[in-house]
């Protein structure tokens, strides 16, 4: 890579793919919307609506009497950003690098091929944030229950936004190179299930104590950094895992899923 | 002349399994201007020749320059000076027809209003105004491969690759697609064409090479390399029955330069044609004789006379 390469040469050809992508998404407004609230909106309704009003279900005993709506909003917020991820980034991809081979004409675009996987996560990571804002006032104002929400440190808030809907940007880059598109159904009960119920949504982190193999286990999944640090930022009443350990795990996660998933694309599209 | 591509070596080995060696030792010199034929039949490695001066295949050694830009050590500037339109419909499903070519342009680095404007011109260009807010999938074969050919001229590139650029066209989109690459000619821009149809090479390419199992065997116009056969006229027998006397007996024909086993018949090269297809039918009378076609010598001829095969399997 040159340096005036990056900035006068490659500048122009990374903002048109970024204007491609924006275009697309606004035709796809409604459908982006429905798949990205969907998720949230029948998990705040059933768990934070229904089940304290039929008095049923998780009342958040082991969190320290918070609502289990407190619990659950940074968590959603967390899930959905993920969603978007493998929803905006690994899908299409899977399609554009196999079957439909549409990726050629951006491939072809006068730019390094890991400057075009990049420009996959940096808009995979626009999707997140937009998504995280949509589902915001669903798991704010549906719960039965109060939500006991205010922002500690919005610089905390913005870094883990950003890092958050990097690392889920970069998820779906490697998941949409490194999987085969026949396999790309299968992800779903392997990866995206899994990483969900074991991502400290329902739950923080530091319940899960008497567990402590599980409480370790799930260290591996880069959901639970993303949880804790929007617990952290948006619900600071409840107990959470240090700062410094999601910050840094999540920058990790960043860097090794973006690794993963350029090397893959250059794999894909390069004989 | 100068030259708009140059392949040294070029060596392409993919490690498998199965290896295979796709390509072993291309040599070839496009001059600047001309459209160019690479006639082979499918798996001659037509196709890796293209990604590998279309950036998108590493060769195993051996070097290629578009325009004199090392396509291995540079490709983003190779980029800039190739259109490329593979034998796949790669157009943006998600994108209107007027934005894969608005698109194409940002991807080149042109600004909104001067992408807008080429989008409109090559909409009027390529007579696909009227589709210029359909969906690709909305297109027929033949207005997709026009699309392409629109999209990949977009940037204005000195070369374009069209890699089998016909396969699976009617024959009326087929003709259409011709004189658009005839059309190149007029813009200046150098051609590279590639086809396992001998008529699509002879029609449209000022030279042609002929390629088999990874390697290029002649390159000349298609007049001097149907010259090259040294026959005039080509006459094929079908025959049935056991007629494997018949082959010597065609030799001894004044003429007959040479008689090959052909598939359901004989093929068989003169050097002329007078009185040539009375003698031929009379020694064939013994045997059962179903059909008699003559022709003058073709690419496929050609390719038929250097490799033993023919051309389409």
């Amino acid at each position: 890579m040159t340096d005036h390469a990056v900035g006068g040469g490659y500048g122009g050809a990374f903002a048109g793919l970024l204007r491609r992508d924006a275009r697309v998404l606004v035709r796809n407004l409604a459908p982006f919307l429905t798949r990205t609230i969907m998720n949230p909106l029948l998990s705040v309704f059933v768990f934070a609506y229904v089940f304290p009003r039929i008095g049923q279900g998780m009342r958040g005993a082991g969190a320290g009497g918070a609502s289990f709506a407190t619990i659950l909003m940074p968590g959603l917020i967390a899930v959905a950003m993920v969603f978007q991820g493998i929803a905006a980034v690994a899908l299409p991809l899977s399609m554009e690098l196999g079957a439909t081979r549409e990726i050629e004409d951006r491939v072809l675009a006068p730019i390094p091929n890991w400057l075009v996987a990049v420009e996959k996560i940096v808009f995979g990571a626009v999707q997140g944030v937009i998504a995280g804002l949509a589902v915001f006032p669903l798991v704010y104002f549906i719960p039965a229950t109060p939500v006991d929400m205010h922002v500690a440190s919005w610089p905390l808030l913005v870094v883990v936004i950003a890092l958050a809907s990097l690392a889920s940007g970069a998820l779906g880059l490697a998941l949409g190179t490194v999987v085969r598109p026949q396999h790309i159904g299968l992800m779903f009960a392997v990866v995206v299930v899994p990483m969900t119920f074991l991502g400290c949504v329902y739950y923080p982190w530091a319940a899960l104590h008497p567990i402590r193999w599980l409480q370790v286990g799930v260290l591996i999944n880069p959901l639970v950094y993303m949880s804790e640090g929007l617990r952290t930022a948006l619900t600071p009443g409840l107990p959470h895992m240090p700062v410094g350990l999601f910050l840094a795990a999540l920058s990790v996660a960043v860097l090794v899923l973006s690794g993963i998933g350029i090397r893959a694309f250059r794999r894909r599209t390069i004989d | 002349m100068t030259e708009a591509i140059r392949l040294e070596g070029l060596v392409k080995e993919y490690a498998g399994p199965p290896r295979v060696q796709a390509l072993v030792g291309v040599n070839l010199a496009v001059r600047e201007g001309e459209v160019f034929g690479l006639l082979g039949p499918n798996g001659a490695g037509k196709t890796t020749t293209v990604g590998i001066c279309t950036t998108r295949v590493l060769p195993t050694s051996g070097r290629a320059t578009v325009k004199g830009v090392d396509v291995v050590a540079d490709p983003p500037r190779a980029r800039r000076a190739i259109g490329v339109v593979s034998q796949y419909n790669t157009l943006d499903r998600s994108c209107t027809i007027r934005e894969n070519l608005y698109y194409h342009c940002r991807y080149f680095g042109m600004g909104g209003a001067e992408s807008r404007h080429r989008a409109d011109e090559l909409l009027e260009q390529f007579r696909l105004s009227d589709r210029a807010a359909a969906m690709p999938e909305q297109l027929s074969g033949g207005l997709v491969q026009r699309t392409q050919v629109a999209r990949a001229i977009a940037h204005r590139p000195a070369v374009l690759f069209l890699d089998e650029p016909t396969a699976g066209l009617d024959p009326q989109s087929r003709l259409a697609l011709w004189e658009l690459i005839e059309g190149m000619r007029a813009l200046g821009i150098t051609v590279l064409l590639t086809t396992h149809y001998m008529d699509e090479a002879d029609r449209l390419s000022d030279r042609v090479a002929i390629i088999d199992a990874g390697r290029v065997l002649v390159c000349d116009t298609p007049a001097a390399l149907k010259r090259q056969v040294g026959a005039e006229t080509v006459v094929h027998l079908q025959l049935e029955g056991d007629f494997a006397a018949l082959a010597s007996q065609l030799c001894m024909i004044q003429g007959v330069r040479e008689v090959t086993p052909a598939d359901g018949g004989l093929r068989l090269m003169a050097s002329s044609r007078d009185g040539l297809l009375a003698r031929v039918v009379e020694a064939a009378a013994p045997y059962t004789l179903r059909d008699v076609a003559i022709s003058e010598p073709t690419l496929e001829t050609v390719f038929i006379q250097l490799t033993g095969k023919a051309l389409r399997d």
